[in-house]
């Protein structure tokens, strides 16, 4: 029976193998060829080395959205985590409607990130209209924010994933530790929180990439502005793009930096938390 | 045993299914390919148009079936959604079957189609151009790359009806909105109206001037076209690597007069759209409108002000002689038959687009239905537009005004206009100095120029 299904292994594996390929392997390879040349149209390009590199960095603009993402995404992943964490933890306990409150905190995961943009840059508007300013008039404004809307948009999704983590907690140990004498307190932090690792290193990845590929959100809620002081990489790449004639493939250096950045991040926050996790 | 036979059934099933999948698809390129090819037949060509208003795509899909009917050449029309004509453009040249005809917004948008542009120069399109003076078509030496097939025209929208009772106002500094025929007067006249705002019943002289996204244009492009345009006069110019910005102070003055005499604070501009200028002045909640031809179609919309109550003035930003100043009159929508499309494809393309401004199925569409003023000499009697604001504009024309030029094509790039924008609204909600303005307008065009030098 084993090997009846090891042998159908590559008819189940192939379908999504080449649309991965189309899809993502294929596109990524072309992209990358594309940085090191000049081009309008993507079939149609001129070799041109290293010159797209080179002007990357004639601009500030790309280190300041570096940074602006970098210190956007850290604080995301801590209220982010935190705040699902602590909803998780709430709702569950034994309580009606817990069930009802996990599905609204959900619900606006469910929402497209340019829609959301747009509802709350309307919101924001509407408030801070009382004191006769925007949501675009001061770069701090923006980034808080984004960084309301993006709690607001995940926190539910972390939670769904602490609460199924949570649950999963044997309760065994937990009433053994009652038993021992542990409070709360020492229950949540020498027994929960220990066997939660593996979620915690899922929920800290998933934020952080979100973080750092950003883009509807921001486009959406303030399109960078105050002049470029809310841009993040993704919409930095997006305007180099279009924002210039002829700099389609500085704006295609820019993408494949991006990548690469990214790529280490994650990997470097899964092989702390993963070596975090062995040590327990 | 049977457990196996299910295996296997079930495998087998996966497997037909995913390739009826690739069969159908396969199938329904083939008739469409065998559908094109009878076409081919017909005529020789087929037609690929890439359309940049998204307002006028009924009505160039209705177009396009009557001239298949007609003739039996296939003609497509695809519309790019609102702001992504050049994203599109861009992913569809790239495909194998890629638009025969597609249109850039001026010079600095042909730079990067350049080696796409066929030489219009021989067709019939370009005979039928008015004045031959050329001044619709994008040229290159003798290469026609270019043809614009819609004109429009920008100004200070006003709404008659309330411009007329500030006149009968005591005390008024006009006796009728024909007497503002310079800056000095208008800022006189609108700031009255901003003082009395409550006995006229508006809450400001302006619309607001929004810096949104939707509504930034009509002051990062068009009214920075203005100093720009005085600028190329006095230099003899029609284009320059280093702007000097000789008339930012008078740019500086209509800026701050859009500011000031406004429906809204400085400082709200930045969130302020489209959508709510538009709002204001089809609720007489404002007198003036800066916008242009195109507006007609959402003050129709809104259905509050009739066709006799709108008045149109020229931009005026304090220059002298600016008493003979017309509206702001040009173009940003040119016509461009790929080059790299196949002989007869370009001749499907050149045969489409003679019909469409000869037929009477085209000129009306064009004319009545899109509302378009074009520059060709076919478009006569009934095909003239019954846009009002175009009425004024012709009647500006008439008097002996002198048109403004759309010299904001020549604009670097979006780039500039972007920075422009920003350090407008920086100044506009105290963020920012006017040095800010000048700035991004002077020593950003010499860098964007630069970076954009091919």
């Amino acid at each position: 029976m084993k090997r009846t299904v090891r042998r159908a292994f590559p008819l189940f594996v192939l379908p999504t193998l080449i649309a991965f390929t189309i899809g993502f392997i294929v596109p990524f390879i072309w992209g990358v060829y594309l940085s090191f040349n000049k081009f309008t149209v993507i079939n149609n390009t001129t070799f041109v080395g290293l010159q797209n590199y080179a002007k990357i960095f004639t601009e500030n603009d790309y280190v300041h959205s570096l940074w602006y993402t970098a210190l956007f995404a850290v604080i995301s992943v801590l209220t982010i985590n935190v705040f699902g964490f602590l909803i998780a933890l709430a709702l569950t306990k034994k309580f009606r409607g817990t069930r009802a409150f996990r599905t609204i905190f959900f619900m606006p995961n469910l929402i497209g990130g340019i829609v959301l943009g747009t509802i709350w840059k309307m919101i924001f508007n509407g408030i801070l209209a009382h004191w006769s300013t925007t949501i675009v008039s001061k770069a701090s404004y923006g980034f808080w924010g984004l960084v309301i809307l993006m709690n607001w948009q995940q926190i539910g999704y972390v939670m769904i994933i602490y609460i199924a983590g949570i649950m999963g907690v044997p309760q065994e140990l937990i009433e053994s530790a009652e038993i021992d004498g542990a409070g709360s307190w020492q229950r949540l932090k020498s027994v929960v929180i220990p066997i939660l690792r593996p979620t915690v290193t899922i929920c800290t990845f998933l934020t952080l990439t979100n973080g750092f590929k950003l883009f509807d959100q921001n486009l959406a809620l303030t399109a960078g502005k105050p002049g470029k002081a809310s841009q993040m990489l993704a919409l930095n790449i997006y305007n180099t793009f279009y924002g210039r004639v002829g700099w389609q493939g500085v704006g295609q250096a820019k993408a494949v930096l991006f990548t690469i950045l990214v790529a280490i991040i994650a990997f470097a926050q899964l092989h702390f938390t993963r070596s975090g996790e062995e040590q327990m | 045993m049977k457990k196996k036979l299910v295996t296997v059934l079930l495998c087998g099933a996966m497997a037909v299914t995913a390739l009826a999948g690739c069969g159908g698809s396969k199938s329904s390129s083939s008739s469409s390919a065998a559908s094109s090819g009878t076409a081919k037949k017909a005529s020789g060509g087929k037609v690929y148009y890439l359309n940049f208003k998204p307002e006028a795509d009924e009505q160039w899909q209705a177009l396009a079936k009557e001239y298949t009917k007609e003739t039996g050449t296939e003609v497509k029309v695809v519309t790019a959604a609102s702001g992504t004509y050049e994203q599109q453009l861009t992913s569809e040249m790239a495909k194998k079957d890629a638009p025969t005809l597609f249109q850039v917004n001026g010079p600095v948008g042909l730079a990067s189609w350049k080696d796409y542009c066929d030489d219009m120069s021989q067709s019939e399109l370009y005979k039928h151009m008015k004045d031959g003076t050329d001044s619709f078509v994008l040229k290159d030496g003798d290469k026609v790359d270019g043809i614009a097939y819609v004109i429009e025209t920008y100004g200070i929208i006003y709404n008659k009806t309330l411009l007329d009772k500030y006149c009968k106002l005591d005390g008024a500094k006009i006796s009728k909105p024909e007497d503002i025929n310079s800056f000095a007067k208008l800022k006189e006249v609108a700031d009255d109206i901003q003082a009395r705002k409550d006995e006229l019943g508006v809450k400001g002289a302006f619309t607001s001037a929004g810096m949104d996204s939707s509504s930034d244009w009509r002051f990062k492009t068009h009214l920075a076209n203005l100093p720009i345009y005085y600028e190329y006069q006095k230099e003899g110019e029609t284009d320059t690597d280093a702007i000097k910005g000789e008339y930012l102070d008078n740019f500086k003055q209509i800026w701050d007069l859009y500011l000031t005499d406004s429906t809204c604070k400085p400082s709200e501009i930045a969130a302020k759209t489209g959508d709510d200028a538009n709002s204001e002045f089809n609720n007489g909640e404002a007198v003036f409108y800066q916008n242009g031809t195109w507006a007609y179609s959402d003050i129709q919309k809104a259905g509050k002000l009739k066709d006799d109550e709108l008045g149109m003035l020229p931009i005026y930003i304090g220059v002298d002689g600016e008493e003979n100043q017309g509206l702001c009159t040009g173009s940003e929508n040119y016509w461009c038959v790929n080059s790299q499309a196949s002989d007869a494809d370009k001749q499907a393309t050149y045969d489409f687009l003679n019909w469409v401004i000869t037929s009477d199925q085209g000129r009306d569409a064009l004319a009545n239905k899109m509302g378009f003023v074009t520059p060709f000499d076919t478009f006569t009697g009934k095909y003239e537009t019954s846009n009002p604001l175009v009425k004024i504009a012709n009647q500006y024309v008439a008097d002996g005004k002198t048109p403004v030029s759309w010299n904001f094509t020549t604009m670097p790039s979006e780039e500039w206009k972007n920075q422009l924008g920003s350090a407008m609204t920086a100044y506009a909600d105290g963020s920012g100095k006017w040095d800010g303005v000048v700035k991004a307008f002077v020593d950003n065009w010499k860098t964007e120029k630069a970076a954009t030098a091919q």
